[in-house]
């Protein structure tokens, strides 16, 4: 057991567990941060994705030793960012969810291809969102929305 | 070479030039500063020699796995196309929402079974080592890759050498990890020790590179 | 039969309901299901009409927000907005005022239909569209009731809107300050509902009710679930279905640090598998992984898929149980070889695996029980947790959580997770446990969709007809073994296995089908659209390779050969080809249409896409798909529906989109090896296209999925010239 010093949504945490405990599950289990979910466990997925150091990170795979001090902005503070709050707003207005267990992620991965390409082609957007899995298969929405949002922060 | 001993000063600088000239190794220069002197020349044939001491650790699935031709890494002994659609973006880091350091942080995550150095991104395409089918490209074309400098970010044989001494990712390739069942990732065929000793030999023989088959 | 009156009664059932509690020769105890209807025919006459009381479904708090109970699992098909719709729009409510809750488990929130809690069947809106409507117009009554007797006004007098009772003299009332005094009414036997052109809401594009929540992470799921002392219990399955352990070495899983306890716990397969619980989930995996269990395999049969393959294949050589007959068996052989077509097809197992991995959480206190599940199943659920926990269903109280998916995962007669969970509670007693599934247990722990060869022998008339139809279909039963086996399984042939033959519209003169059922150590259930997956696979690229054989257009062979009163599909695939006809016509070079139509749980549906080929796998441009579904409640929730039904059925076409097992392992364990569509590989863009209707509501949620599959295959092989007949598609 090691106590880690994390500052999450701008917010100092503190925690004390295995160094090994990926950031997914000291983010779900020992901050009661559920927003973040649990997919697959093995990075295939994208549900767990949160935004580590500016850059979206799948947390399932990332041990909490290897946060190193880095920023964790989760779904439940990207609204507090105009990118965010903007992706958020087109995913309500799109209509994109179905069961949703999978938006926190795609959301994440959403704001961080829009932060970084604000004029994102059809190509981009599957780059980027293409490691996402939506079961339910909200696909064709997600694209839509990722265009209104973009349209948005012009 | 044969030089004329007649006197005159054209032809005595001319003799002085050719003095020089007989004393210099045939291709890319050697050690940085000057070089350090060795007990017997390193011949052609032992630099050819190292030379494949160090194609066959460049072209092991740790190292090539992130030399590809394609837009894609690859993965696993067996080489496959890496999963979950990840791509090579525009500078073989991946792309916004699906870059490499997604998953891929500075150290090994044993755990959750994914390999992790510092900066983990692929090579550029010009250091492709295999085509675009994923066939591993032969130990000549290979080498003219490493030795060309307008493809190899004009890197002398020093700085190959320093590369392979030091450069993070080329560590990770002999301290790979493990994967998600808990066993141990395979090792190139030489440890770093081994492959940095064939380097030096290599480019202290002047990075010779084997007659295209 | 004391026995039975004893269980009926403790179940709220009267001895004349439909629903038949029994016992099981295993001395279990299920609650069997009379899926049948219409339920007056059941009853042998005229039956009461079920009287739903609206204050179990609708609450007007004093500051105007209504809450409705939904009597349906949400697992994302938008039932949670789409039931209360038909309530607010009947009851006039304030739409921004409605919130929407997950009824728990009881008796009056059952399927009108079906007797139990459920989703399931494409069913919810189907069955309560009229129950809601009527809990809408009742409260509506009572609330006019209330104001028109303040006011000494008749209640014809006085209209009603956003949740405002308007008097004839200008008086008004808000629905907030009657609501007390309403709930104190009889409520009203029989009431009028609205004629459709008074609808405000119903048949609107309304957005969904949950869609800000799970936008900002606030949306609790079942594995989201945190209460005070809870622990967090992982189970080891065998390895091969059914085994149980020799030896169990727990020392090193014991010693990590945070786990409560490792034991062993019964298994519904007669197996036994092992639990471990502990504070946190990580540390109850770690734990798990460092367990040393030594499984006996010895007594049980462990399946292989390329022996099942073999063996289906003979089978399917031979007649099996018939499923229908019609026409003469021998007007086949009356027909020349050269007019014969023969098929035979292959389609693997298939795991669901909906994004929120399985879970449950229990608190078992000894006389009561609290249970949280996202379960598309309450009632059978909750029956089967209370004989593990030795009580009455109606001394569990079982929440219905919000689902991350379910695909009819959730759905499961034998209650498999549940009864872990309850075991594993009845140790704990007095502590919460949340029982969860890894996504490796999911991808490995059965109740796939089974394996299925079919073989088809067609005779082909002069005209390109085909005149003489032999179709053998061999397949797991889904339903044998379980309380659904009585209504389902007819001459040995589960019904659930020949949907989407037995009952095609298309007029085949000389048909036969028949089906083999082998025991398979496996367990299998209902995917998404049932028999649809294969069933409707094979019929619509059949009839495509026979419209090409006739040099059709493979839109006007479907109309030629559908029967005339096959009025939903025929609408739907006449829209389709209307609203497809603009790009059918002009596509660039590479690309090819395919089409493909079906009907499943009453619903039509038209299906047109744009396919090329990249790098080795098809590319779907585009889908126009068209549905008659009778009226739309939520057009937009029919068109998510539709969308996202058309990706989703992208997964019987992705190359690791088999679960596979040999010597009776399952060789996939998660996303990498059993991968499902991601946004690449799911279609572009869908246009979807409803079927102005004015008949009471079909489902959507499972029709989207049978005709996708056809399609893509039609258009491949329309570029290949190849026929598609095994899935999923790994080479093309």
């Amino acid at each position: 057991m090691e106590t880690y010093k994390l500052t999450v949504n701008g917010q100092p945490k503190q925690v004390t567990v295995d160094p090994d405990t990926p950031l997914l599950w000291v983010l779900r289990e020992d901050l009661k941060m559920t927003g973040t979910k649990y997919g697959c466990g093995i990075a295939a997925c994208g549900a767990c994705t949160v935004h580590l150091g500016g850059i979206a990170t799948r947390s399932c795979v990332v041990p909490v030793s290897l946060v190193r001090g880095r920023s964790i902005v989760t779904i439940e503070g990207i609204g507090e960012d105009h990118v965010g709050r903007a992706v958020q707003n087109a995913w309500v207005a799109q209509d994109v969810v179905q069961c949703g267990y999978c938006q926190s992620g795609q959301i994440m991965s959403a704001v961080a291809l829009l932060k970084s390409t604000p004029k994102p082609t059809d190509t981009n957007i599957e780059e980027s969102m293409g490691g996402n899995i939506c079961r339910c298969g909200t696909y064709v929405r997600i694209r839509e929305a990722i265009k209104a949002a973009a349209l948005q922060l012009k | 070479m044969v030089c004329s001993l007649r006197t005159s000063p054209r032809i005595f600088f001319i003799l002085f030039v050719c003095a020089l000239w007989s004393g210099m190794p045939s291709r890319v220069s050697g050690q940085s500063g000057s070089p350090k002197p060795t007990a017997t020349p390193v011949t052609r044939d032992a630099g050819l020699a190292a030379w494949q001491q160090v194609y066959s650790v460049l072209t092991h699935p740790r190292c090539i796995n992130c030399h590809t031709a394609t837009n894609y890494p690859e993965q696993g002994d067996d080489r496959h196309r890496h999963l979950f659609n990840v791509v090579r973006g525009p500078e073989g880091k991946g792309v916004p929402g699906l870059n490499c350091a997604t998953c891929h942080q500075g150290a090994n995550a044993d755990r959750a079974g994914v390999p992790g150095a510092y900066n983990w991104h692929l090579a550029p395409l010009s250091m492709k080592w295999q085509d675009p089918e994923a066939k591993i490209l032969s130990s000549a074309q290979v080498c003219q890759s490493l030795t060309d400098r307008t493809k190899n970010h004009n890197f002398d044989g020093p700085a190959i050498l320093k590369h392979h001494q030091d450069e993070p990712l080329v560590l990770w390739a002999f301290q790979p990890g493990q994967r998600r069942d808990g066993s141990a990732r395979s090792l190139p065929p030489l440890t770093h020790d081994e492959f940095v000793a064939a380097t030096r030999t290599w480019v202290e023989a002047g990075t010779p590179c084997p007659q295209n088959p | 039969m004391a026995a039975t009156t004893k269980i009926a009664d403790n179940l709220h059932l009267s001895r004349r309901s439909f629903l038949r509690v029994s016992a099981t020769a295993a001395g279990g105890l299920f609650v069997s299901l009379y899926l049948d209807f219409p339920l007056a025919a059941q009853e042998g006459g005229q039956s009461k009409p079920k009287v739903y009381p609206p204050d179990a479904f609708v609450h007007i708090k004093p500051d105007g927000k209504i809450v409705i109970q939904v009597n349906r699992l949400e697992f994302g098909q938008g039932v949670q907005t789409a039931l209360p719709m038909l309530l607010a729009d009947e009851m006039d409510a304030d739409w921004s005022q409605v919130v929407a809750e997950l009824a728990p488990a009881a008796d009056v929130y059952k399927d009108p239909l079906f007797g139990i809690q459920m989703v399931g069947g494409s069913g919810s809106i189907a069955h309560s569209y009229q129950q809601y409507r009527e809990l809408g117009a009742k409260t509506r009554a009572m609330l006019v009731a209330v104001a028109a007797e303040k006011w000494n006004v008749p209640a014809s007098q006085c209209r009603t809107e956003a949740s405002v009772v308007h008097g004839p003299g200008g008086q008004s009332a808000k629905y907030g300050d009657l609501a007390d005094a309403a709930a104190h009414l009889p409520v009203p036997e029989t009431v009028t509902l609205k004629s459709a052109a008074d609808f405000r809401l119903v048949g609107k594009k309304i957005r969904r009710l949950d869609s800000p929540p799970k936008c900002d992470g606030s949306q609790k799921f079942g594995l989201d679930l945190d209460l005070p002392g809870m622990r967090v219990a992982l189970v080891a399955h065998p390895p091969v279905f059914g085994a149980s352990p020799k030896s169990v070495d727990d020392k090193a899983a014991r010693s990590t640090s945070g786990v409560v306890d490792v034991f062993e716990i019964p298994t519904v397969s007669k197996g036994t598998a092992v639990a471990v619980v502990a504070e946190k989930f990580w540390t109850a995996k770690q734990a798990r992984d460092r367990l040393r269990i030594d499984w006996d395999l010895s007594t049980v049969d462990r399946a292989d898929s390329s022996q099942l393959q073999k063996q289906y294949k003979e089978l399917a050589a031979t007649p099996g149980n018939v499923a229908l007959t019609r026409g003469d068996e021998k007007a086949l052989d009356a027909i020349a070889a050269s007019n014969h077509l023969v098929a035979e097809y292959e389609f693997p197992y298939l795991a669901h695996t909906p994004m929120e991995p399985l879970n449950t959480t229990v608190r078992f206190d000894g006389d009561r029980a609290e249970v949280w599940a996202g379960s598309q199943f309450q009632t059978v659920d909750q029956a089967a947790m209370a004989q593990v926990l030795g009580l009455k269903p109606d001394q569990i109280t079982f929440h219905t959580e919000m689902a991350g998916g379910g695909f009819g995962r959730r759905a499961t007669p034998d209650s498999h997770v549940q009864r872990e969970a309850a075991a594993i509670a009845r140790r704990l007693q007095g502590t919460p446990v949340k029982l969860v599934w890894s996504r490796e247990d999911d991808v490995q722990g059965g109740y796939y969709r089974p394996m299925h060869t079919h073989r088809v022998e067609i005779g082909i008339g002069a005209d390109g007809m085909p005149l003489a139809w032999h179709h053998v279909i061999v397949g797991q039963s889904l339903v044998a073994g379980t309380p659904f086996a009585a209504m389902l399984i007819k001459n040995g042939v589960d019904e659930t296995a020949v949907e989407g033959v037995v009952d095609t519209h298309y007029g085949i003169p000389n048909f036969h089908v028949s089906a083999h059922h082998p025991t398979v150590n496996v367990p299998v259930l209902w995917w998404r659209s049932v028999g649809h997956t294969h069933t409707a696979f094979v019929m619509e690229t059949l009839v495509d390779e026979l419209a090409m054989r006739a040099q059709m257009d493979p839109i006007a062979y479907r109309r030629k050969l559908l029967n005339p009163d096959a009025t939903k599909v025929r609408g739907a695939l006449d829209l389709m080809e209307k609203e497809s006809a603009a790009w059918r016509s002009s596509l660039p070079q590479g690309h090819a249409a395919g089409i493909s139509c079906h009907e499943s749980f009453g619903t039509g549906v038209g299906c047109a896409v744009d396919v090329s080929i990249e790098n080795n796998r098809p590319r779907i441009h585009r889908a126009t798909l068209a549905v008659d579904c009778g009226v739309a409640v939520n057009p937009l929730t029919v068109e998510s529906q539709f969308q996202a039904g058309a990706c989703f059925a992208v997964s019987q076409l992705m190359a690791k989109g088999a679960i596979t097992l040999k010597d009776g392992y399952v060789e996939q364990s998660n996303f990498d090896g059993y991968t499902p569509p991601y946004m690449v590989d799911a279609p572009v863009t869908v246009d979807v296209h409803i079927v102005s209707s004015t008949e009471k509501p079909s489902g959507c949620g499972e029709p989207p999925v049978p005709v996708l599959s056809p399609a893509v295959a039609n258009a491949l092989s329309r570029l290949t010239s190849k026929r598609y007949r095994t899935l999923p598609l790994v080479t093309l």
